[in-house]
């Protein structure tokens, strides 16, 4: 809420600096956002006015104008095509400095001399923009008065922040209460008084919805003139709170919300028909809103209407019917409660965020209607002239917030705050605030709350008030003392950040994408899974739930592809989302992306691109790291997004628990990443589970190696070829290792070799020749009889 | 005898003159050797008298120990020689940059969140996660937060289609796991830190719709407004290692605490000298409706809950000004970090 300091001030008034003021209200819970100066730096402006206006002889937008500051006249010329005789003008007399340090001089323009500048709203700092003209000050203004003081310029705009459980500030009269409060100034409320009913005329209200709206006050006043002008400090002071003047009865009711916190509204009476009913909406009737389109209401909505056509939706936003007509003299004013919950989600549903709707959503005062009508009304009449009816009250005593008592102890403010403070410093902490405190016991007291403070229902609350009016930094740190106990360590689980440093050493850097994507993405990763979809995305770009790492993976490789960046190793953990049967499941995911040059571009390497293996290493170095290695296996498989000659499912234990692959030349080619990219994903929570170290004890005897040379069909898969051996090698082996693959020369074509070094060792003695050997013919023939692999010789 | 001088003189001129181990070799074999010209000089012993024998053998040998001599030496100095060419042979220029050096990087969101968490862990919170997709009730009703409350505008939420949300903030690790305790039937104290990611349906200069957040919670017997002031200022002064950061509590407001802080920290001075704040946590104590939504009976526990931006304490640590940087994942702004 924006708001003028002096208007504040005119309430409540301490001794203390516009920046004392703003910080002790931000430490108070109310943030000011920023203050500024309402008008710059500028003097010598003061009200003059055009008492004779010509045409300049050689300049036909210019004209020539006599000027009077009440003591003297000043010939000025001037270029405003609103310059005539009679009107009050802000007048730059010679000598005055304007905004920017401009300073006005004597002057002559195409011949004729100018004593003087008379100035539009922007060129005194009062508009950002050029308006047509010069300013147009009131006919009552006062000839030769500093504009300064006329339009009281010295003020400063204070925007403050309110939190939404603060609606009770969002007026000068509630800020007054805090600032009191804190300052321990009195404050001065304007009078108001009832203002006696010069004519009986009165308007039926019929009060249907009496949960939503539990107390509304109406009022007529007849022989209104609404074309009278609103007064120019009623003006600024709404054009301070950001709120522009309309006409003097949409201004009044503006400005008593502004002052007290009530919305009100002022209806063309000659425009209602039969009586007001405050009732819900029936599902689909439309109200006729001012821009002349058709809002279709439901049925939740609380709305004011009359016999025939529903008027606005309460609380939030008048239609066409609810205006005032050129011309018009009856005036209905009303000043309801509506109670928030009722109020509250409207704005978002229709899309119309109004100040009055801001205020309802977050409480306005229940008891504050019968005094908005009447100052209202007394502003009306003083300034539009007119004569008052009585106010009618329409009230539902069963609905209306009942006055609230909390109990309060001073262990609780002890307990919570963490300070011991005396009975006798709490007390005065709530009262400065409104709050009425009675003793019901030693330490304890029965508070009752004001009807504005409707934040205010539980014990905490009120340690909250004393904290605050306290002064949360005038508390103590203590530090919090806790038991020393352990925590149990699960030694299995590898944690994330170590096998991220796993990846990290061996050259990977760490991504982190939206979890949302663009649906044409995932179609070409995972076309057979449906992603969630978000209800309001920001973008079609960001519009479903991604089901794998890999899509924002690529992505990002080829930000970095497009910027020059041809080396990219990108690792990423997340959660994927994937509704399985038995609900979404989301799930910790770690992947990662490999394109470009194996090592870095450098004077001994060649230029050696990546490729399958290098990947499949990376895994294995985190499985070694968590130490499973052995659980983990590779299977041939085919993934719509990967190469089908190059993708892998990883299993452990025989589970699929991720995939590796090259990236498909065509989802390649359709994403423009124009080199080969190699991709792993698996689940984050498998990775990490591994096992306490089981030792083995040192065997003190050798190992003794075979090797073979073994050719195989080109398509046999060297896992399998290790199983083989891995079954016939006898509990002592120890391991298998794969030197050499090849094929060519020497080689039958569809063939290749493999060579392959077994190891073995007993734990307990050396072995014999003859039991290797044995071991040894036992694989050879597995593989042939199996494998169809012969011993290359 | 009388040509001993001049063999010896002979051989070890041969010697000097030896050009390699082999030809060393062949200075030996021709003066040395049980052939050499000095051995045979031993049979010219026979023709002298037994007066004479033992000097004269004196003498050779004092020769051929002489040569032995100058031969080791020779070969010393030979393999000394053959050794600093090899040396010089093998040299390399030191100042080539060196192989493999390839190393990666830790992302300084996922920095900055363990970072913060270590902190907490260092004094006995443990770490919790929660679902990103989340369920009404969790994510709003649990924390005191109804449908009709205004709270929810700030939030800014995006909504599933069956109704669930992503998580605006991680507070609803707090609830999840305060029921856990419950369900488990264990009892407070709690002390857990929640790092994870939360989303606004926001997105401009300073608002991702996708950012990290810390989530803490303290529940136990005892627990005060001034023990989360120091924790919390504890906390900002080692993250920032300054000592004196200043630290300041500004009352607030969040539906799931009451009372509720926000926490401003000095960052920077304006023209004038005085401080120049900068919000970045919020916190509070736990409002009773929230253990009630747990199964706590908060006539028996308190405690205090914090939450805090991560993208918002890695600009301030590491001077990232612009905040979609975070999630572009561009190597040169990656490999800054370490």
């Amino acid at each position: 809420m924006k708001f003028s300091e002096q208007w504040l001030r005119s309430w409540v008034n301490p001794d203390a600096s516009t920046e004392e003021l703003v910080s002790k209200i931000t430490m108070a819970g109310l943030e000011v956002d920023e203050y500024e100066a309402v008008a710059p730096e500028f003097s010598g402006v003061v009200v003059g006015e055009i008492v004779a206006c010509e045409q300049h002889p050689d300049a036909d937008k210019l004209r020539v104008t006599k000027v009077s500051n009440g003591t003297e006249e000043f010939q000025v010329v001037c270029g405003a095509p609103n310059a005539r005789v009679g009107i009050k003008i802000p007048f730059a007399m010679v000598g005055a400095v304007l905004p920017g340090n401009f300073k006005i001089k004597k002057a002559k323009l195409r011949g004729v001399e100018s004593f003087g500048m008379l100035c539009g709203d922007d060129e005194i700092g009062l508009a950002d923009e050029r308006a047509d003209g010069i300013m147009e000050l009131p006919a009552d203004a006062p000839v030769g008065a500093d504009i300064r003081e006329y339009l009281q310029l010295d003020d400063t705009i204070i925007d403050v922040d309110l939190t939404p459980n603060r609606g009770d500030c969002l007026s000068i009269a509630g800020l007054a209460r805090e600032v009191s409060a804190n300052f321990l100034s009195d404050v001065t409320v304007p009078e108001i008084e009832d203002v006696v009913a010069d004519i009986d005329d009165t308007f039926e209200v019929k009060l249907i919805a009496t949960e939503a709206c539990p107390r509304f006050v109406g009022r007529v006043l007849r022989d209104v003139n609404i074309n009278a002008p609103t007064p120019i400090w009623m003006v600024e002071r709404l054009r301070r709170s950001g709120i522009r003047s309309i006409d003097p009865v949409v201004d009044v009711t503006a400005y008593v919300m502004l002052e007290l916190g009530q919305p009100m509204h002022g209806y063309d009476l000659d425009r209602l028909e039969g009586s007001i009913q405050v009732r819900m909406a029936e599902q689909g009737e439309k109200l006729l809103m001012l821009n002349g389109t058709e809002q279709e209401l439901n049925s939740n909505t609380l709305i004011i209407a009359d016999e025939k056509k529903p008027l606005g939706i309460a609380g939030v936003m008048g239609g066409e019917y609810s205006g005032v007509n050129e011309g018009a003299t009856s005036i209905f004013l009303e000043a309801a409660f509506f109670d928030k919950i009722g109020i509250a989600g409207k704005a978002r549903q229709y899309g119309l965020h109004t100040d009055a709707s801001h205020r309802f959503e977050r409480g306005v005062d229940s008891e504050l209607q019968n005094k908005a009508i009447e100052r209202a009304t007394r502003l009306i009449l003083d300034i539009c002239g007119g004569k008052a009816g009585p106010v009618v009250e329409v009230a539902c005593e069963e609905t209306l917030p009942k006055a609230r008592t909390v109990t309060l102890k001073r262990q609780k403010v002890t307990d919570l705050l963490g300070v011991d403070l005396p009975a006798d410093h709490i007390a005065p902490l709530l009262t400065c605030l409104g709050l009425e405190l009675t003793a019901t016991g030693e330490d304890q007291w029965s508070v009752s709350v004001p009807s504005w403070r409707f934040d205010i229902s539980i014990e905490e609350d009120l340690v909250e008030e004393v904290g605050r009016i306290y002064g949360y930094n005038n508390l103590p740190d203590t530090v919090p003392m806790a038991e020393l106990r352990l925590q149990t360590i699960d030694e299995s689980h590898v944690r994330m950040s170590e096998l991220r440093r796993v990846l990290v050493a061996r050259g990977y850097r760490e991504a982190i994408n939206f979890s949302f994507i663009d649906p044409t993405l995932h179609k070409q990763f995972d076309p057979e899974i449906e992603a969630e979809p978000l209800a309001n995305p920001i973008s079609s770009e960001m519009s479903v739930m991604r089901t794998s790492l890999l899509p924002g993976l690529v992505t990002a490789m080829r930000h970095n592809l497009n910027r020059q960046q041809n080396r990219v190793r990108l690792f990423e953990t997340g959660q994927i989302f994937i509704r399985k049967e038995g609900g979404l499941t989301q799930d910790l995911w770690i992947g990662g992306a490999v394109c470009g040059s194996r090592n870095p571009e450098s004077w001994h390497d060649n230029d050696e691109p990546v490729d399958f293996f290098d990947l499949k290493g990376d895994l294995a170095a985190l499985f070694k790291r968590v130490g499973n290695e052995a659980e983990y296996s590779f299977i041939a498989a085919q993934r719509p997004a990967l190469h089908p000659g190059q993708c892998a499912e990883i299993l452990r234990d025989g589970k699929v628990v991720g995939v590796i692959g090259r990236l498909h030349p065509s989802v390649a080619k359709a994403m423009s990443v124009d080199i080969p990219v190699y991709l792993f994903e698996m689940s984050a929570d498998v990775l990490m589970a591994g096992d306490v170290t089981a030792f083995n004890e040192l065997s003190k005897f050798p190992e003794v190696r075979r090797d073979m040379a073994l050719v195989l069909d080109q398509t046999t898969a060297a896992a399998d070829v290790e199983s083989v051996i891995r079954a016939k090698a006898g509990e002592w082996l120890r391991d298998i290792r794969l030197f050499d693959v090849y094929s060519g020369k020497g080689v039958e074509d569809g063939k290749k070799s493999l060579a392959l070094g077994v190891t073995w060792r007993h734990p307990e003695r050396t072995l014999n020749d003859e039991e290797v050997n044995a071991l040894f013919a036992d694989i050879t023939s597995a593989l042939e009889t199996e494998l169809g692999g012969t011993l290359r010789q | 005898m009388e040509n001993l001088q001049a063999l010896t003189d002979a051989a070890l001129a041969a010697v000097a003159a030896a050009g390699n181990a082999a030809s060393l070799d062949q200075v030996r074999v021709q003066y040395l050797g049980k052939k050499g010209e000095i051995s045979l000089l031993m049979q010219g012993l026979r023709h002298l008298s037994k007066e004479e024998k033992p000097k004269a053998g004196a003498k050779i040998n004092e020769a051929k120990q002489v040569v032995q001599a100058a031969m080791n030496e020779r070969r010393a100095f030979m393999e000394q020689e053959a050794l600093n060419a090899q040396l010089t042979a093998e040299s390399i220029d030191v100042t080539l940059p060196g192989r493999g050096e390839a190393v990666g990087s830790i992302h300084p969101v996922t920095r900055t969140m363990e970072r913060i968490s270590e902190y907490f862990q260092t004094i006995g919170f443990t770490e919790e996660a929660g679902p990103e997709i989340e369920d009404d009730f969790h994510n709003f009703e649990a924390l005191n937060i109804p449908d009709h409350h205004p709270a929810r505008a700030m939030h800014d939420t995006f909504y599933m289609q069956d109704g669930s949300v992503l998580r605006t903030h991680t507070s609803p690790v707090q609830v999840r796991t305060m029921k856990r305790f419950v369900a488990e039937n264990r009892k407070p104290p709690i002390a857990i830190v929640c790092p994870g990611k939360v989303y606004r349906c926001d997105s401009d200069m300073t608002h991702s719709p996708m950012f990290h957040q810390v989530e803490g919670l303290y529940v136990a017997e005892k627990a005060s407004f001034a023990d989360l002031k120091s924790l919390l200022s504890d906390f900002l002064r080692v993250f920032f290692e300054r000592d004196d950061l200043e630290v300041r509590f500004r009352p607030s407001y969040f539906p799931f605490t009451e009372p509720s802080a926000e926490v401003d920290i000095e960052w920077g001075r304006n023209a004038d000298g005085s401080i120049k704040w900068l919000e970045v946590l919020g916190c509070g104590m736990v409002h009773p409706d929230v253990f009630r939504h747990a199964g706590l009976d908060p006539e028996k526990y308190c405690g205090f809950a914090f939450g805090m931006g991560v993208e918002r304490f890695a600009m301030l640590r590491y001077g990232v000004k612009d905040l979609r940087q975070f999630f572009e994942n561009d190597l040169r702004f990656l490999e800054q970090f370490k």
